[in-house]
C-alpha cells in the first residue's frame, strides 16, 4: 500500500532534483536556453497557481491569461517608463497622447509595479469570483465566463491602444532598476530570482495543501453540496483561491517580462489560457509537482517542436490534449505513480 | 430612423448567425452535458464544403447552373458536419458523457488537430466563396434604406431551420425520445431507449446545423482556419444566457446578444461595445443563474 507520506517525500526529491538541475544550467546551456528557462519557470509558477484552482479545487478557469497578462503589463509599465527616461513611452506619442495618462504616472516605482503587478489580478479575481460563485455559477459556465473575461480584456487592450500599446504590446525595454536588461549578468540574476519564487511558490502551495484548507478546497471539487451542508462556506473557499492563483499568475507576469522582453494581448487570450490548462493536465493535476513538470516539459517541447515543424506541432498538441484527457486524467505524474505501484505490488507479491 | 431601421436589422442579422451557431450546441449541452469546444471547426467544415461545391460547379458544370451551388451546398454542408459529429462523437465524445469540464479540453484538441487539417487541405490564407447571383442586391424600403438579400436569405434559412428542429424535438418520435434523454436519462434508459443511439444522432444533427451556419457564413465573408474561433465564444454566451437545452432559449440568448452587440456597438466603439455586452450577461447571471429559459428539475446539481 503506498505511503502518502512517502509519496510526498518522493514530491519534494524530485522537486528538489528539478531545481538542483535549473540551477546548475547556466553551467551547461547558453544564454539563450537560460533565458528560456527562465520564462518557463515562470510558466511553471503560474501552472501551480492554476493547479490550485483547478487540480485542487475542481474549478476549471480558462482565462487565467487574464492573470497573466495584466501582471506581465504592470511590469512592463513600469520597464517601458525606465526606457523612455522620463519621456512619453514611443507609443503613446505615435498614438496621440501628449502627456501621460494618470494611471500610468505611479508606475515609475518599480515596487509599486510589482505590487500592483500582484494586486490588480487579485482584484480582478476577487470581483469575477464574488459575483459568480456567490450565485452558484459552477462547471461549465463558470469556464465559459472565464473565457468570456479573456476574449473582453484582449479587445479592451487592443482596442486602447494608446494606452496600452494596441496589438503590438509593449516592447523595447532598456533596463531593469537600473541595470541594462541585455547584460548577461543581469539576465542570469533575473533567472535565479524566478527560481527563488519558484521554490517559494512550491513552498506556499504545499503548506496550504497540507493543512485543512488543501482538504477543503479538495472536498469542494468532489462534492461541493456535502462541504456545504457540513457547515463550510464553498464561496468564501472558492475565491480564495481564485485569487490566490490570480495573485500567483500576476507575480508569473512580473518575472515573465524582463525575460522575454515584450508582453501584448496574444499572450492573454483564450489559445494561451487553455495551453496553461494543457501544462497542468499533462503533467497532473492535482499535484504540484505535476504542474511544474508540465509547464516546463511541455513548453521545453514546443520550443524544440515549433522551431523545426510548426505544422506539427498543432496536430501534437491537439492529439495529446486528447489522449490527455481520456486516457490518462492524471497525467504524468498520475502514470508514473501508477507504474510505481504497479512494480511495488509485483516485488511484495514475489517476497509473499 | 432609417439608420434606427438599418442598426434593428442588422441585430437581427446578427443574432439569426449566432442562434443558428448555437442550436446545436445548446441541444448538445442539455441532451450529453458535453461541450463541443470543436463547434466552430464544424462551422469550418460546413463553409469549407460550400467552397467545394462552388469549386466543382464550376469545373464541371455549365455556367448558368452556377446559381444552384448554394442550394445544394446547404445540404451537403448538413450531411458532411453531421458525419463527422457522427465520427467524432463514436470515438472521442462519448468518453466523456456527464464530464462537462474534461469535454471542454478534449474537444479542444479536437478543434486545434481540425483547424491544422484545414491549413494543410486548403492552405492558411482565407479562399473566398462567390456568392450565387439571385443573392446580389437588396430589398429596396425606401429612398436610401436597402436590406440585402443575403442578411434576409440568412434569416429566413434560420428560421426555416427553427422550425425544422422545432418539428423534430416536438412533433416526432424521435423528438420525444431525445427529450426524454434530456430530461432523465436514466429513467430514458428504464422505459427502453437506446440512449447511445440518441446521443448519436443529436450530436450528428447539432453538428449539421453547425455547418450549415457556416454555409450561410460564406455569404458573409471570406473563410479560413479560424473562423470557427471568432464565432464560438459568443456561441457559448448565447448558450448560458439562453439556458441549456430549450429552442425557445436559444433564440431568446442568440437575439438578445446579437441586438446588444450591435446597438452597443454603434453607440459606442466595437471594443466598450464587446464589454458592455459581457458586463451585462454578468449582471443579468446574478438574477437569474441558469439563463433564460432552462429545464428545471428538482435535482439539487440541475
Amino acid at each position: 500500500m503506498p505511503n502518502l507520506k512517502a509519496m510526498k517525500a518522493k514530491e519534494k526529491l524530485v522537486f528538489s532534483i528539478i531545481v538542483l538541475v535549473l540551477v546548475l544550467a547556466p553551467l551547461f546551456l547558453t544564454d539563450f536556453r537560460v533565458n528560456l528557462l527562465g520564462k518557463f519557470i515562470a510558466y511553471a509558477i503560474l501552472a501551480m497557481g492554476l493547479d490550485l484552482i483547478w487540480g485542487f479545487t475542481g474549478i476549471l478557469s480558462l482565462g487565467h491569461g487574464v492573470f497573466f497578462g495584466l501582471g506581465a503589463y504592470s511590469m512592463a509599465m513600469y520597464l517601458k517608463l525606465e526606457a523612455a527616461h522620463g519621456r512619453l513611452p514611443d507609443f503613446m506619442s505615435w498614438s496621440g497622447l501628449e502627456a501621460l495618462p494618470w494611471f500610468w504616472k505611479p508606475f515609475t516605482n518599480s515596487a509599486f509595479a510589482l505590487l500592483m503587478a500582484i494586486l490588480v489580478p487579485t482584484v480582478l479575481a476577487f470581483f469575477v469570483g464574488f459575483l459568480t460563485f456567490k450565485n452558484r455559477i459552477r462547471g461549465v459556465y463558470f469556464s465559459i465566463l472565464s473565457q468570456a473575461l479573456s476574449i473582453i480584456f484582449v479587445v479592451l487592450f487592443v482596442g486602447q491602444q494608446a494606452y496600452t500599446g494596441g496589438t503590438n504590446g509593449l516592447t523595447n525595454y532598456k533596463t531593469i532598476l537600473g541595470f541594462s536588461l541585455s547584460n548577461s549578468s543581469t539576465k542570469l540574476t533575473l533567472y535565479y530570482i524566478s527560481i527563488g519564487l519558484l521554490i517559494l511558490t512550491y513552498a506556499l502551495c504545499n503548506f496550504l495543501v497540507k493543512r485543512r484548507i488543501g482538504r477543503i478546497l479538495v472536498a469542494i471539487r468532489d462534492g461541493e453540496n456535502r462541504v456545504r451542508f457540513s457547515g463550510y462556506n464553498p464561496t468564501t473557499y472558492k475565491i480564495f483561491v481564485y485569487c490566490l492563483s490570480a495573485a500567483l499568475a500576476g507575480l508569473a507576469g512580473a518575472i515573465y517580462v524582463p525575460q522575454v522582453g515584450i508582453i501584448s494581448p496574444a499572450e492573454m487570450g483564450i489559445v494561451p489560457s487553455i495551453e496553461m490548462i494543457i501544462w497542468v493536465a499533462i503533467g497532473g493535476r492535482g499535484t504540484l509537482i505535476g504542474a511544474v513538470i508540465g509547464a516546463i516539459f511541455v513548453n521545453g517541447l514546443k520550443s524544440g517542436i515549433s522551431e523545426s515543424f510548426p505544422d506539427v506541432w498543432s496536430y501534437f498538441i491537439g492529439f495529446t490534449f486528447i489522449v490527455v484527457v481520456l486516457f490518462m486524467p492524471n497525467g504524468v505524474v498520475g502514470l508514473v505513480k501508477k507504474i510505481v505501484g504497479n512494480l511495488v505490488s509485483r516485488r511484495l507479491k514475489s517476497l509473499s | 430612423m432609417q439608420t434606427y431601421i438599418l442598426q434593428i436589422f442588422n441585430g437581427i442579422s446578427v443574432s439569426s448567425i449566432l442562434v443558428l451557431a448555437a442550436l446545436g450546441l445548446a441541444i448538445t449541452f442539455g441532451l450529453m452535458k458535453v461541450i463541443n469546444m470543436a463547434h466552430g471547426e464544424f462551422i469550418m467544415i460546413g463553409a469549407y464544403v460550400t467552397y467545394l461545391m462552388q469549386n466543382l460547379f464550376v469545373a464541371y458544370l455549365d455556367k448558368s447552373l452556377f446559381g444552384l451551388y448554394f442550394i445544394l451546398a446547404i445540404p451537403a454542408a448538413f450531411m458532411v458536419s453531421g458525419l463527422i459529429g457522427f465520427v467524432l462523437e463514436g470515438t472521442v465524445i462519448r468518453h466523456l458523457y456527464n464530464r462537462p469540464l474534461d469535454s471542454i479540453l478534449a474537444t479542444w484538441g479536437v478543434s486545434l488537430v481540425l483547424q491544422q487539417l484545414a491549413r494543410t487541405i486548403f492552405g492558411a490564407p482565407n479562399v473566398d466563396v462567390k456568392s450565387p447571383g439571385w443573392l446580389d442586391g437588396g430589398l429596396v424600403i425606401s429612398q436610401g434604406l436597402q436590406l440585402p438579400y443575403k442578411r434576409l436569405f440568412i434569416i429566413a434559412l434560420v428560421i426555416a431551420c427553427i422550425i425544422g428542429m422545432f418539428v423534430l424535438l416536438y412533433k416526432s418520435k424521435t423528438g420525444r425520445r431525445i427529450r426524454a434523454v434530456m430530461q432523465n436519462r436514466e429513467m430514458a434508459e428504464s422505459m427502453g431507449i437506446n440512449t447511445r443511439r440518441v446521443d448519436a444522432y443529436t450530436f450528428a444533427v447539432g453538428s449539421g446545423l453547425a455547418g450549415i451556419a457556416g454555409c450561410a457564413l460564406t455569404l458573409l465573408g471570406s473563410i479560413g482556419s479560424t473562423l470557427g474561433t471568432n464565432y464560438i465564444v459568443d456561441t457559448f454566451m448565447v448558450v448560458v444566457l439562453g439556458g441549456v437545452g430549450t429552442l425557445l432559449g436559444t433564440a431568446a440568448g442568440g437575439l438578445l446578444i446579437g441586438t446588444a452587440n450591435t446597438t452597443l456597438e454603434f453607440f459606442t466603439n466595437t471594443s466598450l461595445g464587446k464589454v458592455l455586452v459581457f458586463i451585462l450577461i454578468i449582471a443579468f447571471l446574478q438574477w437569474r443563474p441558469k439563463g433564460l429559459f432552462n429545464i428545471s428539475s428538482r435535482a439539487i446539481d440541475e
